[in-house]
């Protein structure tokens, strides 16, 4: 093997080239607008852009900013789990209803949901109740239709069990039903949970109210480029690390092979 | 891993009841609904025209799809649309075979378009704006960047899961990087592709008309916020309605044209 191919096949060789070349392109961006290729007036160095984070989490109240967001996606997510876990175990219960509305609940998860912030403006005002209920909004169709499938997958001889120990129907779903579909249950409301996050920063931007949505917003309109590239990097990384969270647990929970 | 696209939505399947109940069920919900909001509307428990009558809608969605100007509107987002998804979709094609083409590549990159695919992407705007200037340009950027996304991620996955034999017929036969790309790597991940299409003309319908509601003086986006802006609230629920039947039916379309369904009944 030649040590090309070996450094193809070492396990860190290619996530340190991917660090590497973003590192290289960063400092490239950085050159062409130093020698004035790139209008420093539309994209700031990035050197200002890594100066500009102390001073965007200081006098931006960065942290005041994320605990509101925080707060609007912990509203969004209690509610969002309450009711999509609730609207799927009765579709689950209730056969004629499942027939009847699985589709209507698929073709609400398709639709742009988010389009409808005027209308939540009008109905709830310019306030965090229409970030979190639109969160809602757009969080709740996937955890039904999750929660539905996974109830639905559930192993017929497990349920066969719960029969033979003449357990109630309410033991029979805490027991049996629940635990066997809560791992796909946990796809749902990864799911939803990113629909509602992606909405709540969204409307957050769009209605210039809230957390780290406006934050942006603000800079954007002060022309702050420096400001407005930190905080988006900000939301990014924010985003990111919820992604990463969602993901450990939803590893956590899923049975192993 | 993380993503947001992969929602499995069920398709219409040969039911165990005979239709009549579900029909009949169907009709009672919707008659139920219909006699809440006119109660609603009637009632006058919230603030004038939030809940209009279901008449005043319903001249109102006549009263625009009558209207020449809503065409113009119409055409433009459709205009912005288009371009933004042959941008964002054949960059995303090409991304995708690249990252799904090279284990090396998939290793180095993914990550970055893996965890940056499901950040809201309205928050590039102002950036858009900066580059595309307030025109059509920057909502057919964040229509691009929208849809760019979950097509790259589906191609490379669906590069991943062409058949090996395939791929060596092809080099058995000598084909270069292009007759590879049209004659195996396309046709065997057509599925893929199309179900990329499919999300991404969904998040690029999204990202443009957001994009037109938050600055904009034409398309769709632009009515619904002028609709609220005036507070006519009917002409809003009937744009609403004409913007879900849309993107329903064309993400409907794309699914039958790309016998994804017939994939799902399978």
């Amino acid at each position: 093997m030649t040590a090309a191919a070996a450094l193809a096949k070492n396990r860190y060789f290619p996530t340190a080239i991917g660090i590497s070349s973003f590192v290289a392109f960063i400092a490239l961006v950085e050159l062409l607008i130093r020698v004035g290729v790139i209008n420093r007036f539309i994209v700031p160095m990035p050197s200002d852009v890594i100066a500009a984070f102390p001073r965007v989490i200081v006098e931006e109240h960065v942290l005041q900013r994320f605990l509101l967001t925080a707060g609007e996606a912990f509203s969004a997510s209690i509610l969002v789990t309450i009711f999509g876990v609730a609207g799927g175990v009765l579709l689950y219960r209730y056969h004629l209803l499942r027939l009847a509305t699985e589709t209507w609940v698929a073709a609400v998860a398709a639709a742009p949901l988010v389009l409808m912030y005027p209308l939540y403006l009008v109905i709830f005002g310019r306030s965090a109740l229409t970030i979190v209920m639109m969160g809602f909004t757009a969080g709740l169709a996937p955890i039904v239709l999750k929660t539905l499938e996974g109830l639905l997958a559930t192993r017929r001889v497990l349920i066969n069990v719960g029969k033979s120990f003449n357990l109630t129907s309410s033991q029979q779903f805490w027991k049996i039903l629940f635990p066997a579909a809560l791992p796909t249950i946990f796809v749902g409301l990864r799911l939803g949970l990113i629909f509602a996050l992606i909405n709540i920063v969204g409307v957050e931007f769009l209605i210039n109210f809230g957390g780290l949505g406006q934050l942006i917003n603000e800079l954007a309109e002060r022309y702050d480029l420096a400001g407005t590239y930190a905080a988006i990097c900000f939301v990014i990384l924010v985003s990111i690390c919820v992604f990463i969270l969602m993901e450990r647990l939803e590893r956590w929970l899923r049975p192993v092979d | 891993m993380a993503e947001t696209g992969r929602l499995r939505l069920p398709a219409a399947r040969p039911l165990g009841l005979p239709l009549r109940p579900v029909t009949a069920l169907r009709i009672a919900i919707i008659v139920a609904v219909v006699v809440i909001w006119e109660a609603v509307s009637a009632s006058g428990w919230l603030y004038r025209d939030v809940v209009p009558s279901l008449v005043a809608i319903g001249k109102a969605l006549y009263a625009t799809l009558s209207d020449p100007t809503f065409y113009f509107h119409l055409g433009t987002t459709a205009y912005e649309i288009g371009i933004a998804m042959v941008i964002g979709g054949l960059s995303g094609l090409a991304v995708g075979i690249l990252l799904g083409g090279s284990k090396f590549m998939s290793r180095a990159y993914e990550a970055y378009l893996y965890y940056l695919g499901p950040c809201p992407k309205i928050i590039f705007f102002p950036i858009m704006i900066m580059w595309f200037g307030v025109g059509p340009g920057s909502k057919v950027a964040m229509g691009a960047i929208s849809c760019f996304f979950p097509v790259a991620l589906n191609v490379a996955g669906g590069m991943r899961e062409i058949d090996k034999v395939l791929i060596r017929v092809g080099k058995s036969f000598r084909a270069n990087t292009w007759q590879m790309v049209t004659k195996i790597y396309l046709p065997a991940m057509r599925h893929p592709v199309i179900n990329g299409a499919r999300l991404g003309l969904g998040v690029a319908l999204i990202g443009t008309l957001l994009a037109e509601t938050k600055l904009s003086n034409r398309g769709i986006g632009f009515l619904v916020i002028q609709a609220y802006s005036i507070f006519n609230m009917p002409q809003m629920y009937a744009l609403l309605i004409i913007l879900f039947v849309i993107a329903i039916g064309a993400n409907t379309l794309i699914g039958r044209v790309g016998g994804l369904d017939d994939i799902k009944r399978s």
